[in-house]
């Protein structure tokens, strides 16, 4: 058993008691709530005629079904509309501030939660959505949970939760030009695989984690529930303070001291005891692209596609399923596959320096005649800064979209899908059958730098053949 | 508690919870509907026709025991495949392993979720491929699932199963009646409630 460990820390300083059944009571310090998996939960309350216990611990957004083209309203999609106004009607009825406009900053919650500084170190956090790991970068724990969890954390505060183990990920020496924090964890979940972290939570580490600025350790624990395990994070350090301080949320002058004191006690130790740590290389990562059906089927940008023979046994079956939906030949390189979309945004990558990171690309360039392309930022400040430094120019310069904020295409709750067997380049997290809204669509997860490359060419290239 | 029925198998490994439900139906405000589309646009066809798939098929129809690969229920933590998976009439699910956030929307709902060898799924996956209309009887008591003569052990966390044994799987009673315990908690955590600030 981990101990030691911020995992360790924040969970005994959040224990509440342990129940008869020996599962922990933990006490949730801020509920991040969207309108996919909330309603139900509110609807529950009603039943019982309950309140919320800490609204003040509570905040909301709108993101998964929200339009990216117009904002205005009633929505064109009256599904979407009714779960607006559910949000609406539930989060005033409750008490419960709601981040509904540009100017209180609507967006993606994952992007909205640490920017604003709700998301700080040693919280517990939880949240209706499987990417909650996300906050982790900041180092807190935080739970993605299902609508009934959403329930008892509006009516308690609590959630009933097993400990798990901790798996340190120790990623050293320094990553290459072109090489981004998205191919790091695309890296990770290729070597350990998709259900390496069951039971786990994961604690990045070493020399590249350390280097990494607050949001390419968001995308890095974003993507943390793709390898299996529910929470990933990474001790608080200087940068983490750099970037809380300041932020609308964040506490100030006595109360700043005393919460860095706090952080400060939280880090692992570092005699911490874990319950399995991994080695990843940083100099060897390449640039990531996947070309199958789960985020850990994916090849470095120069290799070719794995022949199934050669894959150990416990992957064949799934390479096989996913040939068979991708259309794809084993042993072909991944280089010169055709896309039609290019998609940037999402929870994973769509904050101010994964913009900077495509324009960078694109600037100068045309979006190929072939290619719909989309860019998304992940929240109204994001846009807004975005656009302050003349990113949106660049985007609609090369040919692109620029969008309103939102979850967009990463999983077709909203007008933004792919059609038929179209192939997307896709800044996103998850490329399973049928996840950007076509039965039938097929998704490459890369780097925004891959993304805006291959949007350029109309193929997957070598970012590294465009960025200086 | 016991659990008896027949059994469908669900091949494959890494079965992610978009395959299960596909986010469009997640624009419901209500579960209601769910058990509909439970693996829907690998059912069905656009136009409604029927694909090849094990719930599809006659010989499966009136299944309550689902049986699973491995890495069942990643992705997503949508309770609409949990909530699907109850309605559309399953009592539980065995499999080689879970998704965490699967598992215990599971729980939450009242549905056990239990795994067993790579070996045990295996031979248990043929058995009701060549026997449907087979009885599995399923014993949280000894942990055993068990067909014909074959009886396999099965697992499932500790604090699961007792959950499931003393019938409080739902805990949100549990989890309120300990509401002065939470406040005290509350009060000595050293960061305070969100500050409600103009954000404009």
């Amino acid at each position: 058993m981990s101990s030691g460990t911020l995992y360790d820390k924040v969970w005994d300083a959040h224990r509440v008691t342990t129940l008869p059944n020996g599962q922990d009571q933990l006490f949730i310090g801020l509920h991040l709530v969207h309108e996919v998996t909330s309603p139900q939960a509110f609807a529950a309350l009603r039943e019982l005629g309950k309140p919320v216990a800490y609204p003040q611990r509570t905040i909301a957004t709108m993101d998964h079904i929200i339009p990216t083209v117009s904002q205005s309203r009633p929505f064109p999609d009256s599904q979407a509309e009714a779960m607006a106004q559910a949000l609406e009607k539930n989060t005033a009825d409750f008490g419960i501030q709601f981040l509904n406009s540009p100017q209180s900053n609507q967006g993606i919650v994952h992007v909205v939660g640490p920017e604003m500084g709700l998301t700080q170190p040693g919280m517990t956090i939880a949240c209706g959505d499987s990417h909650t790991s996300t906050h982790g970068a900041l180092g807190s724990l935080a739970f993605g949970i299902g609508s009934t969890e959403v329930h008892h954390v509006l009516q308690t505060q609590t959630l009933a939760a097993n400990r798990l183990k901790v798996k340190r990920i120790v990623i050293s020496g320094e990553l290459g030009r072109g090489v981004y924090p998205k191919d790091v964890i695309l890296r990770i979940i290729q070597q350990l695989g998709v259900a390496a972290g069951l039971g786990y939570a994961y604690e990045y580490a070493g020399s590249v984690v350390d280097a990494m600025g607050i949001e390419g350790r968001l995308t890095l624990c974003n993507m943390s529930i793709e390898g299996g395990a529910r929470i990933g994070y990474v001790n608080p350090d200087e940068v983490t303070l750099h970037y809380l301080k300041g932020r609308p949320f964040s506490p100030t002058g006595e109360a700043w001291d005393r919460a860095v004191l706090y952080w400060q006690t939280i880090r692992s130790d570092a005699n911490a005891t874990y319950d399995a740590t991994v080695d990843v290389s940083g100099g060897e990562i390449e640039p990531m692209v996947t070309w199958g059906i789960t985020p850990a089927q994916s090849v470095g940008v120069t290799q070719r596609l794995p022949m199934i023979g050669e894959l150990p046994d416990t992957q064949q079956s799934v390479a096989k399923d996913a040939y068979g939906y991708m259309n794809f030949k084993e042993g072909t390189p991944i280089l010169g596959t055709k896309i039609d979309v290019a998609f940037m945004g999402s929870c994973t990558n769509s904050r101010l320096s994964d913009l900077e990171i495509a324009a960078s690309v694109l600037r100068h360039q045309r979006v190929h005649p072939s290619v719909r392309a989309m860019v998304v930022p992940g929240s109204y400040w994001v846009k807004a800064q975005a656009e302050a430094a003349g990113l949106h120019e660049v985007f609609l310069a090369a040919g692109a979209e620029w969008r309103e904020p939102g979850c967009s295409m990463c999983l077709a709750m909203n007008p933004d899908r792919l059609v038929g067997n179209e192939v997307c380049a896709s800044t996103s997290n998850r490329n399973f059958m049928g996840r950007q809204g076509s039965p039938t669509g097929r998704t490459l997860l890369m780097s925004p730098a891959m993304v805006a490359a291959a949007a350029v060419a109309g193929r997957v290239v070598d970012c590294r053949e465009y960025v200086s | 508690m016991m659990i008896q029925g027949r059994a469908v198998p669900i091949e494959g490994s890494d079965i992610d919870t978009d395959r299960m439900v596909p986010a469009r139906f997640l624009k419901e405000l209500t579960f209601e509907r769910m058990g509909d589309y439970l693996f829907y646009d690998v059912r069905f066809e656009p136009n409604g026709g029927q694909k090849a798939h094990p719930l599809n098929h006659p010989q499966f129809q009136g299944a309550s025991i689902m049986v699973v690969g491995a890495n069942f229920g990643c992705g997503s933590s949508r309770e609409h495949a949990a909530q699907a998976v109850k309605r559309a009439g399953f009592k539980a699910v065995v499999g080689i392993s879970f998704s965490e956030i699967f598992s215990g929307n599971c729980q939450s709902i009242g549905v056990p979720v239990m795994t067993a060898s790579p070996e045990s799924i295996q031979a248990l996956s043929r058995f009701i491929h060549d026997h449907p209309s087979a009885s599995l009887v399923i014993d949280l008591q000894s942990m055993t699932l068990t067909y014909e003569s074959v009886t396999t052990t099965i697992t499932m966390p500790a604090s699961r199963r007792d959950a499931f044994l003393s019938q409080s799987w739902d805990g949100l009673a549990l989890l309120e009646s300990n509401h002065a315990k939470t406040q005290a908690l509350a009060d000595r955590l050293p960061y305070g409630p969100i500050q409600i600030r103009s954000t404009s």
